[in-house]
């Protein structure tokens, strides 16, 4: 091991894609050596679509046009259950740093951001598991949803979107709080209002005008209207709600990789 | 052997070095490093210069400053006051260039345990940018080095203590560092772990003339491997030379123990102990005793 030289400096612009794939295939090797969360995550989003919204379908208390309400639903469910697992996710990066794997990460030539980013993304292919979950199951209910191979891929890259945002979020807060206990309670305490803040559940034209200020700057709905657009084919702004979650994800990685280093003290 | 011989022995000896901006700098090089956090001062004014090729060691009490000193060299703090150059690269302004040719080992023991051997060591061959092409062979070739060939493929979180920090040094080696950092490796290790775990970094060390700076609280290891070693007390060199002449100041009979209670006999009652420092060496023992 003794001839050559340390790999030499490949650039910026080569790094942080690199990372970025780094990051993601180590999520991924986790997930093959442990599959328990797929299956304890798939839970909650099977409840609520076979209980919350098969019981509203009956009801029509919601409207949502000429869409039934399991369908109107289910893009909600897979933007909620991804951010379910991401807003989590700084729980990870505090464990890391308790088990002595953040310090050895931040003293290898990885920019700050590049780690954050590619945790972020990492998140995301975790939240990945969850539209499978949802996709399998709606098609098992009989939910119409499309089938567009290219809609589909529309959908996981909005959800990724939004999920690295969640994760950006959750490791901001990890590098203020620098506690895991205090992060499971701050997780839980912003999820709800979170959800039920955004049009996951129901249309924003028939919340109250305060609920509806706070979903306009709520991340989740602009991921709940893109999915809406992609996978009910309904009046959507793609454009916008895709432009919203990027500058979304580039103030949470800026955020959060300027507090990663509080957790290397 | 002198200081002056010995650089003359150690400065040709890395190979393929001599392509690199450090050729004809040290190794190491700190200037008045001082380092507060709040209002305890934990390393006040250390001068150190460690040539390429030697082993050097870090001695002192829990709370000396030493962690802190290996921190500020790594880039994993900032260097508040005073001058640190890691191979010619000042590490204020190109902390980048320095981990490139860095590898360290911390004070914990610290893998990815739901990951297999292989695949954590992968992982650090990546955050180096070694190229695919090389990166299986070299993962591969770090692992044997560190005798997990076999053991490769099983999940870290099966590892005793002693393979995790072998995993460890495969993981800061697989990238050919020419400065290797190690606090506090043996912490929490049986005899025999120990004894495995400085074996390898012998062997490497022949093989590739890497600088080697670590931190231990085992004079016998510090006698035995470091060529040069500092005693550091309440932030201070206290005494620095190699463990002979160290020794040899003392009076004929004199252990590296010895030298060590004479410099840092206070630190018994209590005198330079930090909470930090005792708080990091709990969490080490408590990690080694969970996975080993």
């Amino acid at each position: 091991m003794a001839s050559t030289l340390a790999a030499p400096d490949p650039g910026i612009w080569r790094q942080f894609p690199s990372r970025v794939a780094t990051f993601c295939l180590v999520e991924l090797q986790k997930l093959r050596h442990d599959r328990t969360e797929i299956v304890t995550r798939a839970v909650q989003p099977v409840l609520w679509l076979v209980i919350f919204g098969e019981t509203f379908n009956r009801l029509h208390a919601i409207p949502t046009g000429n869409v039934p309400y399991l369908s109107f639903l289910a893009p909600g469910i897979i933007a909620q259950s991804g951010m379910f697992v991401a807003i989590f996710y700084g729980i990870q990066i505090i464990w890391e740093r308790d088990a002595g794997v953040l310090t050895k990460l931040l003293v290898t030539p990885t920019p700050r951001s590049a780690l954050i980013l590619g945790k972020a993304f990492a998140a995301g292919i975790r939240s990945m598991t969850q539209v499978v979950v949802v996709l399998v199951l709606s098609a098992i209910l009989g939910v119409s949803l499309s089938g567009n191979p290219l809609r589909i891929l529309g959908a996981f890259a909005v959800v990724m979107m939004g999920a690295a945002f969640f994760a950006c979020l959750s490791m901001t807060i990890a590098g203020v709080v620098l506690r895991r206990d205090r992060l499971m309670g701050i997780g839980q305490m912003i999820t709800m209002p979170l959800f039920f803040a955004s049009s996951a559940l129901y249309p924003v034209s028939i919340m109250p005008g305060w609920l509806q200020a706070l979903s306009r700057i709520n991340p989740l709905s602009y991921e709940v209207d893109a999915l809406r657009g992609l996978l009910l084919h309904s009046q959507a702004h793609l454009l916008r709600d895709f432009g919203v979650l990027a500058l979304a994800v580039v103030l949470g990685v800026t955020a959060a990789s300027s507090l990663v280093g509080r957790l290397a003290r | 052997m002198s200081e002056l011989d010995r650089a003359v022995v150690t400065l040709p000896a890395p190979l393929g070095v001599s392509a690199d901006a450090g050729a004809a700098r040290p190794a190491l090089l700190c200037e008045g490093l001082r380092h507060r956090f709040g209002d305890n001062v934990a390393v006040d004014g250390v001068d150190l210069r460690v040539e390429q090729g030697e082993v050097f060691g870090l001695l002192g009490p829990n709370g000396a400053g030493k962690t802190t000193t290996i921190r500020a060299i790594n880039t994993l703090l900032p260097v508040q006051e005073g001058y640190v150059e890691v191979l010619g690269y000042d590490v204020r302004r190109s902390p980048m260039a320095v981990r490139r040719r860095l590898g360290y080992v911390p004070q914990q023991l610290s893998i990815e345990a739901a990951l297999t051997g292989r695949e954590n060591v992968t992982w650090f061959a990546r955050l180096f940018d070694m190229p695919r092409a090389e990166r299986k062979e070299r993962v591969a070739a770090a692992l044997e080095a560190m005798g997990l060939g076999e053991v490769a493929d099983r999940i870290a979180g099966t590892y005793s203590g002693g393979m995790i920090r072998r995993l460890e040094l495969a993981q800061a080696l697989v990238n050919r560092p020419q400065l290797l950092v190690l606090d506090e490796p043996t912490v929490g290790l049986d005899p025999v772990a120990r004894d495995g775990v400085w074996e390898r970094v012998a062997e490497m060390r022949a093989a590739t003339g890497m600088t080697v700076l670590l931190t231990t609280h085992y004079m016998e290891e510090a006698d035995l491997l470091c060529d040069r070693v500092a005693l550091m007390h309440l932030g201070h060199i206290q005494a620095l030379g190699t463990p002979d002449e160290l020794k040899a100041d003392l009076g004929p009979g004199a252990t590296l123990d010895d030298v060590f209670r004479h410099y840092t006999g206070d630190s018994l009652h209590g005198g330079g102990e930090s909470k930090r420092g005792i708080r990091e060496t709990r969490s080490t023992r408590r990690t080694a005793g969970r996975v080993g």
